[in-house]
């Protein structure tokens, strides 16, 4: 089934679309958010420089270090007046991503989210769990006022509290499933735990992003909800859940939902965009929201596009299941981690130096980060207390920065691998 | 009236301690005391050797963590008894023992407890006061 027409249009007709809402986007930035202005200055392009879609290549990338340079509202192309919701993510050193939406970005997000529900084969006879986390983080409430927006009935139950969860579905006949894949798979294991058996649900189709999942990931969360399990992608920075979903075919790829979100593949070194077909970094254009519109972000989601049309009908391009990140992003149960936070509280907890190693593995369904501290004089005591209470100290300052528990274990020093001088900060062990 | 003691950091592996006493043999130092002390994760190694500063040296060319640390010796006879007649002291005094342990000596008469105090200062004119035997580093060597 298919919510708008927009997205069986032959390419030329979308691409006229395309073409015409990001020249008025380029006109938009330039007049009213001063720091792109500035950088379409220094590149030397004019808003009527745009003529085609392949002139998009003439313009100036947007990069995370901007938001944060910018941060919290400098890259809002409305008055904080016109703004009626934000969301944040959790930031690098302590400065997280904030995004702004006006009611026309809002209609627009639940009307994206709505097209990808449909996509899945949602409609407004649904009962749609959504387990995705509520409050600052997009998922949950993107998700939210997408299920209402198309009709069906949301049970706004967010995370947590999994055996309520498992009852709540059942009583409630919750046939469609959102949550992150790893708290699907939580999810499977408490119903083992409360003696509920598959065709005690009525869950039909499981809806999972938000972090990285495999294949075999996927099988198993068929397997065991007895479900089809398809892959949403968003990011808060280009709008949140909602930029590209996966439709019953799953052929490869979920949909862009482009006529929104225009996507580039460019290669990370010379940021050349690269053909359909060729991996790369994940770049977004967002042509149509008015809070906070992005040119050329660059997302460092390492993926691929196929223009090639799709068996549901769908014209729209799809892209690859990310691969990879550009930088040394970890996503641990949901959460973004960059090692550099992570070095940030060993300088800040006193006396440590940052000899460390992050490591990740699986333990069943769940992310486990254990971070590995070199024990070096400055911090040694001859009694175990005092290094204890280190562990203990670091372990707390972490959860209270990042939000992920870790474990935090105490090396002797030059036992983290160097390779010529450098140490290899993260180990991801886990098997995705 | 303290004797240095050295702290080494063990990571919970195989082979650690082996490799310790074999860099501290090549070196010709000798282990007059020892305790080892464990977590799950990790152990602290506590040593008295006849050189102190050649053992700190020899372990850290070695790649490992090395603290020195003041300790009290206190000597006391090898009867039932001896090590409960320091600690009633101790406690009246309201001093706390980080950790402790002991060894007898050769002759066999006497056992030497090895006390960090949280209060060290205090520890050692208490203990005098009541008229311990204090060993300094060079007299355990001597033993």
């Amino acid at each position: 089934m298919i919510w708008q027409e927009i997205e069986t249009l032959p390419r030329a007709g979308l691409e006229s679309i395309q073409l015409r809402r990001l020249q008025g986007l380029v006109y938009r930035m330039y007049d009213r958010v001063l720091p792109y202005r500035c950088k379409m200055e220094a590149a030397g392009v004019k808003p009527g420089d745009i003529k085609s879609l392949a002139d998009l290549r003439k313009l100036p990338f947007t990069t995370k270090d901007d938001l944060r340079d910018n941060y919290p509202f400098g890259l809002f192309a409305k008055p904080m007046e016109d703004v009626i919701r934000v969301h944040a993510s959790s930031g690098t050193t302590g400065k997280s991503t904030v995004v702004g939406y006006t009611q026309a970005d809002i209609e627009l997000w639940a009307s994206v989210m709505a097209r990808c529900l449909t996509m899945a084969g949602v409609t407004r006879g649904d009962m749609v769990h959504n387990a995705y986390g509520y409050g600052l983080f997009t998922g949950g409430l993107g998700a939210h006022y997408g299920i209402e927006a198309l009709g069906a009935t949301v049970i706004p139950v967010s995370g947590g509290n999994s055996k309520r969860q498992i009852t709540i579905m059942r009583d409630f006949g919750s046939t469609v499933l959102l949550s992150t894949p790893s708290y699907a798979l939580n999810l499977a294991d408490a119903m083992i735990d409360a003696g509920v058996t598959p065709d005690q649900l009525k869950l039909r189709v499981g809806i999972h992003g938000a972090e990285p999942w495999s294949e075999n990931m996927r099988e198993e969360v068929e397997r065991k909800l007895g479900i089809k399990a398809v892959d949403i992608y968003g990011l808060s920075e280009i709008i949140g859940p909602g930029v590209a979903m996966e439709c019953l075919h799953t052929e490869r790829g979920m949909h862009i939902l482009e006529d929104n979100f225009l996507p580039e593949v460019v290669d990370p070194d010379t940021l050349e965009p690269l053909p359909y077909g060729e991996a790369g970094e994940l770049v977004f254009t967002t042509l149509t929201k008015e809070a906070f519109p992005l040119i050329r972000y660059r997302t460092k989601d390492i993926s691929r596009l196929f223009v090639e049309p799709c068996g549901c009908g769908r014209s729209l391009i799809r892209m690859e299941k990310v691969t990879g990140r550009t930088d040394d992003m970890l996503i641990i149960r949901g959460v973004n981690v960059f090692p550099s936070q992570v070095e940030h509280v060993l300088v800040g907890v006193e006396g440590v130096e940052p000899h460390y190693q992050i490591e990740v593995t699986r333990d069943g369904n769940l992310d486990v980060m254990s971070v590995l501290v070199e024990v070096s004089e400055h911090i040694f005591s001859d009694e175990i207390k005092v290094l204890e209470n280190l562990a203990k100290k670091i372990q707390a300052e972490i959860k209270d920065m990042l939000g992920v528990t870790c474990k935090v274990k105490l090396v002797e020093p030059r036992s983290i691998q160097r390779s010529e001088g450098k140490a290899q900060r993260v180990i991801d062990r886990r098997k995705i | 009236m303290r004797v240095e003691q050295i702290a080494v950091f063990l990571e919970n592996k195989s082979g650690r301690l082996a490799e310790i006493t074999r860099i501290l043999a090549e070196n010709d130092i000798n282990i007059r005391a020892l305790s080892v002390a464990d977590t799950a994760d990790f152990g602290i190694l506590r040593l008295i050797v006849d050189k102190v500063d050649r053992a700190k040296e020899v372990l850290r060319g070695g790649g490992f963590t090395v603290g020195k640390t003041n300790v009290v010796a206190v000597e006391v006879p090898d009867r039932s008894g001896g090590l409960a007649g320091v600690l009633k002291v101790v406690n009246e005094a309201g001093l706390n023992v980080e950790y402790m342990y002991a060894f007898v000596n050769k002759s066999g008469a006497n056992a030497v407890l090895i006390f960090r105090f949280d209060e060290m200062d205090k520890a050692i004119a208490v203990l005098q006061e009541k008229g311990f035997v204090l060993l300094t580093g060079a007299q355990i060597c001597a033993l």
